[in-house]
């Protein structure tokens, strides 16, 4: 079951509200509708659900209603109309005492300009959430210790917002939100005020926490390369309306329109794409069954100069050239294990295209593209550079 | 024809104020009384409490305490204490120690009724549209107009000049406050609102402590108008220094009349310094 189930989900600001809905559902732009009724669609219909442990990223540029959206899911906007399911319960009809309790309990928020309270410290900050709900000061300081520990600030605890970096602050945000122990952790546009050095080292961080916390993101920015980076699916947003909703793959391969295919074609490919998305199905030989006879006879059917080498479970032992396959021949060499050579350009499948460019420049044979150990395919110098030309010959599947 | 209105007859404005008037006081004698007596006896007892302390120790501790309001500075200490012995060495202390006591009961219970109404106008718009008018009435009808009401409530002497004061100098008050909750980011209300706080919770917790400033600025400036209101209070029996300016002004003589003046000022002076330090920011 999602944890997270948003249907129909509106909001109109203004007076006209009915006649905008209406107009909203004829499919009238945004403009139109403010034109005839004066009122502003903020989110129009719009519908997902995002899964448990996902990163789920609102990406739109300013005005596309993203914030608004993400207010609407905990309620700090009324909706219009729809509703917005956590975890089974609809918090658009609830009543206050009950929002109250999914707030506390399984919704937090972290703030663009962080939200930290200036009069109080890096600690009584990050108890805020637990204060509120009537903890213990010794229940509650320790919790808000650990969770700043967790994001590395275990040493600040008597500071104030004001005397540490935008940073450091946005690490605290982070702690505030992770301290009552949420299911769902709400970021609007948590990281866009840091500069762009901070703003990967906290990209990275959140990638790493996740990693272990395993909790539901719903992530908002206007920044594609961010949303591309942590995303594991998109939803793009366009004056109130989700326009497309997928994983960073299909969202920069087959985008739904020219909206956003006008929006990603700006995109640094190389640092997207990985190489699992862009490798072959690889010719190879078992090292425990075959010999340089059927090594060489595969070369010749594949129009190859040399051939990986893997064992029974595919994992990479090697790679055999032709020449010395038919000097083995000739020499009536029976085993491959005496021709193979064990150095072999090999990288991890999730190594991105960009860091591939440094291995591949200069080496003589394709890249071995492995998991573990195991052998999954093999990239041509050919392949990086039609992946980057964004040429659509990519591993759907991947 | 240009001149309609000597036909027309005055509508009875002042009739309906002067009936409504009478009619309040007949109405809620039962209340106005207990009230005169209490706040008269609050204010014999804080007077009689301040008139114990020897001048000269009163004196020492308000510039000890000026010391340290304003970050272990000697302007504010030795102004303070070259002004209170000027006004000592004139004859002018007990005078003082009233007006003192008019400008702190009146400054108090502004504070106590200002901050609720401005909080319940930070958070109703219809409460906002209603108060804002009456504030802009209070403040700019003239403030002798409210001694003749006061008298009637209370007769004279000092309680309706307190009743006088509180109409006059609670509005900044409210402003601020009004204005200092409005003040507070949109994030940190949100913040506060995404974590589930309760609506005294995130008042207590987040606004009241985000406006504090402002809402001292406002005190600020009503304590300020409680002061101005001295000489005007001593029109209906008021005591203190007010009524040393008064009584000059009735005789014509200009030197006591400059000194109770002067006075006032210096005590204007320290109170508003006072206020102004109470909650500075000295983060900044």
């Amino acid at each position: 079951m999602p944890i997270i189930k948003v249907e129909n989900l509106s909001k109109v600001f203004g007076k006209n509200i009915k006649a905008a809905l209406q107009s909203a559902e004829a499919g009238k732009t945004k403009e139109e509708i403010l034109k005839e009724t004066g009122s502003t669609v903020g989110v129009n219909r719009a519908s997902f659900e995002v899964e448990a442990g996902e990163i789920f990223v609102i990406m739109g540029l300013s005005g596309s209603g993203k914030s608004t959206l993400v207010r609407l899911i905990n309620r700090l906007i009324e909706p219009t109309t729809g509703d917005v399911y956590i975890d089974g319960e609809n918090l658009a009809k609830m009543d206050k005492k009950e929002l109250r309790r999914v707030r506390r309990q399984k919704l937090s928020m972290v703030f663009q300009r962080f939200g930290l309270f200036p009069n109080r410290t890096i600690l009584q900050n990050a108890e805020y959430g637990l204060e509120v709900q009537g903890l213990s000061k010794q229940e509650r300081s320790e919790k808000a210790k650990s969770s700043l520990e967790l994001v590395g600030l275990g040493s600040y605890l008597d500071q104030y917002p004001g005397q540490l970096s935008g940073g450091m602050q946005q690490r605290v945000g982070l702690a505030r939100a992770l301290a009552n122990d949420p299911e769902v952790m709400l970021m609007d546009e948590a990281f866009s005020a840091l500069d762009p050095l901070i703003r990967k080292d906290m990209q990275d961080e959140l990638l790493d926490l996740q990693e272990t916390m395993k909790k539901t993101i719903l992530f908002i920015t206007h920044d594609l390369d961010e949303a591309l980076r942590i995303g594991d699916r998109i939803a793009l947003m366009k004056d109130g309306n989700i326009v497309q909703i997928g994983t960073p793959e299909e969202i920069l391969m087959s985008p739904a329109n020219s909206y956003v295919e006008k929006f990603v074609e700006d995109v640094d490919r190389a640092k997207v794409l990985t190489a699992q998305q862009i490798m072959k199905r690889p010719e190879t030989v078992n090292i425990e069954k075959h010999g340089p006879r059927v090594a060489l006879e595969r070369m010749r059917e594949a129009g190859l100069s040399s051939i990986l080498v893997v064992d029974s479970k595919r994992v990479l032992q090697g790679i055999v050239t032709a020449d010395a396959a038919n000097e083995a021949r000739k020499n009536e060499v029976k085993n491959l294990s005496e021709i193979i050579q064990r150095d072999v350009p090999t990288v991890e499948k999730d190594t991105p295209l960009h860091d591939l460019f440094a291995v591949i420049h200069d080496s003589p044979v394709p890249l071995a593209v492995t998991e573990n150990g195991k052998l999954l395919g093999i990239i041509v110098r050919g392949a990086v550079i039609g992946a980057l030309a964004g040429e659509g010959e990519v591993n759907e599947n991947a | 024809m240009l001149n309609f209105m000597e036909n027309v007859e005055a509508i009875p404005v002042s009739d309906w104020t002067a009936n409504f008037v009478s009619w309040l006081t007949d109405t809620f004698a039962f209340l106005f009384d207990p009230i005169k007596d209490g706040l008269g006896d609050l204010m014999d007892v804080i007077t009689s409490g301040l008139d114990a302390i020897p001048p000269v120790i009163f004196i020492l501790l308000v510039a000890i305490l000026a010391f340290f309001m304003t970050g272990r500075k000697f302007g504010l200490a030795v102004f303070s204490i070259v002004g209170l012995l000027f006004i000592w060495n004139q004859g002018l202390w007990d005078q003082l120690i009233d007006t003192f006591t008019l400008v702190l009961t009146s400054s108090i219970l502004c504070i106590i009724i200002g901050i609720p109404i401005g909080i319940l106008m930070s958070k109703s718009k219809i409460a906002q549209t209603i108060i804002t008018p009456i504030l802009d009435f209070m403040q700019t009808m003239p403030a002798f107009v409210y001694l003749i009401p006061a008298v009637a409530f209370f007769s004279i002497g000092v309680v309706p000049g307190i009743f006088a004061s509180l109409i006059f100098a609670t509005p900044p008050t409210v402003r601020f406050t009004n204005l200092g909750i409005r003040q507070v980011s949109e994030e940190l209300v949100e913040a506060a609102d995404a974590f589930g706080s309760t609506g005294p919770q995130k008042l207590f917790k987040v606004e009241l402590p985000m406006a504090k400033y402002t809402i001292m600025a406002g005190i600020n400036q009503t304590v300020m108008l409680a002061l101005s209101m001295v000489v005007i209070a001593s029109m209906i029996g008021a005591p203190g220094l007010g009524r040393e300016v008064l009584s000059s002004l009735q005789r014509a003589q200009v030197g006591p009349g400059f000194v109770a003046g002067l006075s006032i000022v210096v005590l204007a002076i320290i109170i508003d310094r006072f206020t102004q330090n109470i909650y500075k920011d000295r983060s900044k």
